[in-house]
């Protein structure tokens, strides 16, 4: 119990301290922001590194969790940089 | 033993690093200086929070580097390929991913022997916001890729819907019921009809939710899924998880305000209610006649400018007028005229998205302005362009109590000398509201293709 409390904290914490980092955000960013937060999320994929391996449901259940989340930090990164790219000063 | 605890404590340590990285790469991403290298910051943190997982591994090697090679393939395949106009259905079709990823590890936790009631607990809350996101999300893909047309209304949405709110008494069952009778059931009958439940319901919680209102979605979809890793972490007992999940659901939350504060609407409005049923027509009798202009006639009044300011919309997107459009601005600066390009928050589909295309055309980002910056110049405005926009240059928003968009902030064209508004037809507007500005005084109307009309501007101008 004691543990999801401390976890729960850390939860919190870093929601309020994501809301302030990200507060006043210039609108030409919006879309980057969302897409590299998007890709961000992809984090699922050190979770699904974590299971574990009993019978072939299990197994199953791990490949697809680490294969949509490696799609999703692959393809999430890359498209961020390519938008961000785009982004000049002339 | 000793060895194993070893590897923990420094799995942790790297944890703690990467997840201070995800903080500072998401405080870079922020600002236009500074957002380059955030992602890069950002991708590094995920590397070093992934390979450090890999010093302890139950899963068969294979499997992992499968998945991962597969996964990283066909992630960069798209990223590579996609074009700029359909970014906002791949952000959705990734974030619906990221959910599903969630919506597995949960369930694969699930099957595992001698939960306590309270990672019973997270794993339902897991598949739940999991499974709404990841369904949700390919919804949302389908209606912003135009594949899908079904609107609110229909029978089938509505069946959709009512499987929604079933939806929301089921979780309090599947959450409460082992504590109340103090048995964790291994596999009751009714995990399975939860999990697609699950997944029934998130159709039903984006399907009625209109294009226009897009924008609001993706972000919360955007929120939702950091939300479900942040649980996932929870359940895991895994920082980085926490952490890094906590950010996007703050980020994706923040954007969601951004947006419902763009459109004067509330949030539970936009998600539960809808245009349609707000709206009851304001006087749109006193319209009048349109006046229609050539393209023709427009160079000519824009050749004399010598300020113009270019409002786009999802029609430019449509349109895939943004090359045209940045070519019409250069022409008109090399001809002395002043040229700013004025963004509404909620233009087009996703946040931001007018920026990404006028970038993607190489339009500089300092010519970009926000509505609060043009609106008190706008007098002085020779010619304002509105390409495609329809709701956030509707004058009813600060004119006409009763309208249904009355309150939103919009870029004031109508004060401007004179307005062309490009448009293919007369039909209004996502929010369905007669919009007044058509039938002003001061209004031209360019009938037609955006790209084309543009076009035959530019040619004119090159002459």
């Amino acid at each position: 119990m004691e543990i999801y409390i401390l976890l729960g904290f850390v939860l919190l914490l870093s929601i309020f301290l994501g809301l302030e980092l990200i507060s006043k955000v210039p609108s030409t960013l919006h879309t980057p922001l969302m897409s590299g937060a998007n890709a961000i999320s992809g984090i699922a994929l050190v979770g699904a590194l974590m299971l574990s391996s009993a019978g072939q449901m299990q197994d199953i259940l791990a490949f697809g969790a680490i294969l949509f989340a490696s799609i999703n930090v692959f393809g999430g990164y890359l498209v961020t940089n390519r938008m961000l790219s785009m982004f000049k000063k002339k | 033993m000793e060895n194993i605890a070893n590897i923990q404590v420094i799995q942790n340590i790297v944890y703690i690093i990467s997840s201070v990285m995800f903080i500072l790469g998401i405080k870079m991403l922020g600002k236009e200086a500074t957002a380059v290298k955030g992602n890069y910051l950002s991708a590094l943190a995920m590397f070093s929070a992934v390979g450090i997982t890999c010093l302890s591994l139950e899963i068969d090697i294979k499997i992992i580097l499968a998945g991962i090679l597969l996964g990283g393939l066909i992630g960069s395949l798209i990223a590579i390929k996609v074009k700029m106009t359909a970014i906002p259905e791949m952000v959705a079709l990734f974030n619906g991913f990221g959910g599903l990823a969630t919506f597995l590890i949960a369930w694969s936790q699930f099957n595992e022997p001698g939960n306590s009631i309270y990672q019973h607990v997270l794993i339902m809350l897991t598949i739940y916001i999991g499974g709404i996101t990841f369904s949700g999300s390919l919804i949302a893909y389908g209606k912003l890729s135009e594949k899908l047309k079904l609107g609110k209304g229909s029978t089938i949405t509505n069946i959709f819907i009512s499987f929604f709110y079933l939806s929301m008494p089921a979780l309090i069952y599947v959450v409460a019921e082992p504590s109340l009778s103090g048995l964790i059931p291994q596999v009751p009958s009714y995990f399975s009809i939860f999990l697609v439940l699950t997944l029934v319901a998130g159709i039903g919680f984006v399907m009625p939710i209109g294009g226009g209102d897009m924008p609001v979605v993706i972000s919360l979809l955007n929120s939702l899924s950091g939300i479900a890793a942040a649980f996932a972490g929870l359940l895991l007992l895994n920082n980085v998880l926490i952490v890094a999940g906590s950010l996007v659901g703050a980020s994706g939350l923040i954007l969601t305000i951004i947006m419902a504060k763009a459109m004067n609407r509330t949030i539970t409005n936009i998600l539960f209610v809808g245009y349609a049923s707000s709206s009851q027509t304001g006087s749109s009798e006193e319209q009048g006649e349109v006046k229609p202009i050539t393209s023709d006639d427009a160079y000519l009044i824009l050749e004399n400018a010598s300020s113009v300011l270019v409002v786009p919309g999802y029609g430019m997107a449509v349109a895939q007028a943004q090359h045209v459009v940045r070519e019409m601005g250069e022409l008109l600066e090399e001809n002395g005229t002043e040229v700013k390009y004025g963004i509404h928050p909620v233009a087009g589909r996703m946040p931001g998205h007018m920026n990404v295309l006028l970038a993607e055309a190489n339009v500089s980002y300092d010519l970009l302005a926000e509505p609060e910056d043009v609106n008190p110049s706008m007098d002085t405005i020779d010619v304002a362009i509105v390409i495609g926009a329809n709701d956030v240059v509707n004058p009813s928003a600060t004119e006409e109590e009763g309208s249904p968009i009355y309150g939103m902030p919009i870029i004031e064209v109508h004060n401007a000398k004179t307005v062309f508004v490009l448009k293919r037809s007369m039909s209004s507007g996502f929010a369905g509201v007669q919009n007044p500005l058509f039938f002003r005084e001061n209004t031209r109307m360019l009938f037609g293709d955006a790209k084309e009309s543009i076009g035959q501007i530019v040619a004119e101008f090159k002459d």
